[in-house]
């Protein structure tokens, strides 16, 4: 198994999360995330003195995920979030030992 | 038999003004980081809650009480307590006294609240009301009795108003310079916040900026049109006046920082606002509508500029109490010496009119003597209480954020999980104390 994370730009959620449910993922989970990438962060002005902004809005998407289908998920994230322009963000997949599920105390691949 | 419909007017633009101050903590408190907006709005509700107290003990005796000597300051007991101001002795059709004790109490409480801009984050609340009480017994009110104490009959006012013939209708020198000046000296006896002009400190909440900046507007009716003290026409013209100042000075603002910046800003258009209605303030029955234009447009486009000038100087006037309620005081004061026209209810021409210099220089000795004089006497009351006991948080608490350490409290609560933890219904240092007590 595996634990696929998106840091993406917050107004690309609804289609990545329409693309990975099209794909068959059956559940996710998302969080509110700051931070910079090489876009670096933008300026704002206050007064007239001017502001930067280095930590941007972003949200992170988590995804525990079969080991055979973890390179198509990152692949529909990436299609799906892509705007083509600086600052869209990462995809990565780590290794997941063990994921169990509260209710039942399945393990393993049953409990995804 | 009171006026009726003078008493009416009066009475509710005492209330219109009573809102400018929490309409003035929403402002001040949108713009400060979320750590300090409890306190931010603390320090105007602090104003409202002991000036009014102070008002009536002595206060109003000061600026209104017969003239001790030279027209510096009134009697202080001749009111005291308001004595003598509940029985009906108002002459026919006249205004009752108390109408005009509440109208001018609301006056004495935001011109406190004002000057709470310049120390934002850093102030001890309880050294702030005593400075607080102190100011206005020291500077605000006798200033009110310069300005705003006519002399009538065989009572004798203040010297502004009565020898001087400085024109101030609702407070361009008492309430606006006056604050203005004390929010400098006051910036300077405390020193900069830790992190100033090299750390972001972004308002936290514009939308709370852009309410209070409505509330300022909305109240200030009754600050300027309720100044005629009468439902006449002095009061619609001083209303209309008011109206369309600051409506050009939002403009003239947001001109400004989209010529100089690139953007014309949220921030800019609810201190615009402000700007116009503090220069329109003590010339609103002295200038015809086109006039008021002028006036707003330029301060909104001078304060503007001037806000920048505390980076270039280092004094940290966080909230630019001198930048907008100083520079827009002495646009409006002074500016009535050049625009004033005998057209308006005033009957006084500047010198664009043919009036020459005499009202002029009448405006700028009233403008330069209130901002002198608050200004040094606020340095010297700033400092005292600095050396005594002691003015700032420590810079700890100062850094993690004023609120919780000075009242105990958070502004917001937003997570789901908020701040998790524990609850009793009594402080834990009370109930050890009872226990050790019942032991």
């Amino acid at each position: 198994m595996r634990l696929v994370t998106a840091v993406i730009k917050p107004h690309k959620l609804d289609d990545v999360k329409t693309a990975l449910e099209a794909f068959g993922v059956q559940g996710m989970t998302v969080s509110e995330a700051s931070g910079y990438g090489r876009q670096r962060g933008h300026t704002e002005v206050y007064r007239g003195a001017e502001y930067t902004v280095d930590l941007v809005p972003k949200v992170r998407l988590e995804v525990l995920i079969d080991d055979v289908d973890a390179s198509d998920v990152v692949d529909v994230i990436v299609k799906s979030a892509s705007t083509g322009r600086i600052g869209d963000g990462k995809v990565w997949s780590a290794a997941v030992d063990d994921v169990v599920r509260v209710r039942t105390g399945e393990r393993g691949l049953d409990a995804l | 038999m009171v006026n009726t419909g003078d008493t009416a007017w009066v009475l509710t633009s005492a209330a219109l003004v009573l809102l400018m101050t929490p309409g003035l903590a929403l402002f001040y408190g949108g713009m400060v980081r979320a750590k300090s907006v409890l306190n931010m709005m603390m320090m105007s509700f602090g104003a409202l809650a002991l000036i009014s107290v102070l008002w009536v003990l002595y206060g109003y005796s000061m600026a209104f009480g017969d003239d001790v000597g030279l027209g510096l300051v009134g009697d202080p007991a001749q009111f005291a307590g308001l004595a003598g101001l509940m029985e009906d002795v108002t002459a026919e059709g006249g205004l009752p006294p108390m109408a005009f004790v509440a109208f001018q109490c609301v006056f004495a409480i935001i011109t406190v609240a004002l000057i709470s801009g310049a120390v934002a984050d850093r102030a001890r609340f309880g050294t702030w009301m005593v400075f607080a009480g102190i100011w206005a017994t020291v500077v605000y009110f006798p200033v009110a009795h310069w300005v705003f104490d006519f002399s009538v009959d065989d009572h004798v006012g203040g010297w502004i108003a009565n020898g001087l013939g400085a024109l101030d209708f609702a407070g361009g020198t008492a309430v606006h310079i006056n604050a203005g000046a004390a929010g400098l000296a006051l910036a300077i006896v405390l020193g900069r916040r830790r992190g100033f002009a090299s750390e972001p400190m972004r308002p936290h909440n514009l939308p709370l900026v852009m309410i209070g900046a409505g509330l300022l507007w909305f109240g200030w009716f009754g600050f300027n049109a309720g100044s005629a003290l009468a439902a006449n026409n002095t009061a619609a013209v001083a209303f209309v006046n008011t109206l369309v100042a600051t409506g050009a000075a939002a403009l003239g603002w947001l001109l400004t920082e989209r010529i100089r910046d690139g953007h014309a800003t949220s921030l800019g258009a609810a201190s615009g606002v402000v700007a116009g209605l503090v220069a329109i303030t003590p010339a609103c029955n002295a200038v015809s509508p086109v006039g008021a234009i002028g006036l707003g447009a330029a301060a909104g486009a001078l304060c503007a500029l001037a806000v920048g000038l505390k980076y270039r100087f280092g004094y940290d006037d966080s909230l630019d109490v001198v930048g907008v309620h100083l520079v827009g005081g002495l646009v409006g004061t002074i500016g009535i010496g050049f625009i004033a026209t005998s057209a308006a209810p005033a009957g006084v021409d500047g010198l664009l009119y043919g009036g020459g210099a005499d009202q002029l220089w009448r405006q700028v000795v009233g403008a330069v003597a209130v901002g002198a004089f608050s200004f040094v006497v606020t340095l010297v009351i700033g400092a005292v209480l600095a050396r005594t006991i002691g003015f700032r948080v420590d810079t700890e608490h100062e850094l993690s954020g004023i609120d919780q350490v000075v009242h105990a409290e958070s502004g917001y609560d937003f997570g789901s999980l908020g701040g998790a933890g524990g609850f009793r219904p009594v402080p834990a240092h009370q109930s050890a104390a009872t226990e050790e007590v019942s032991a």
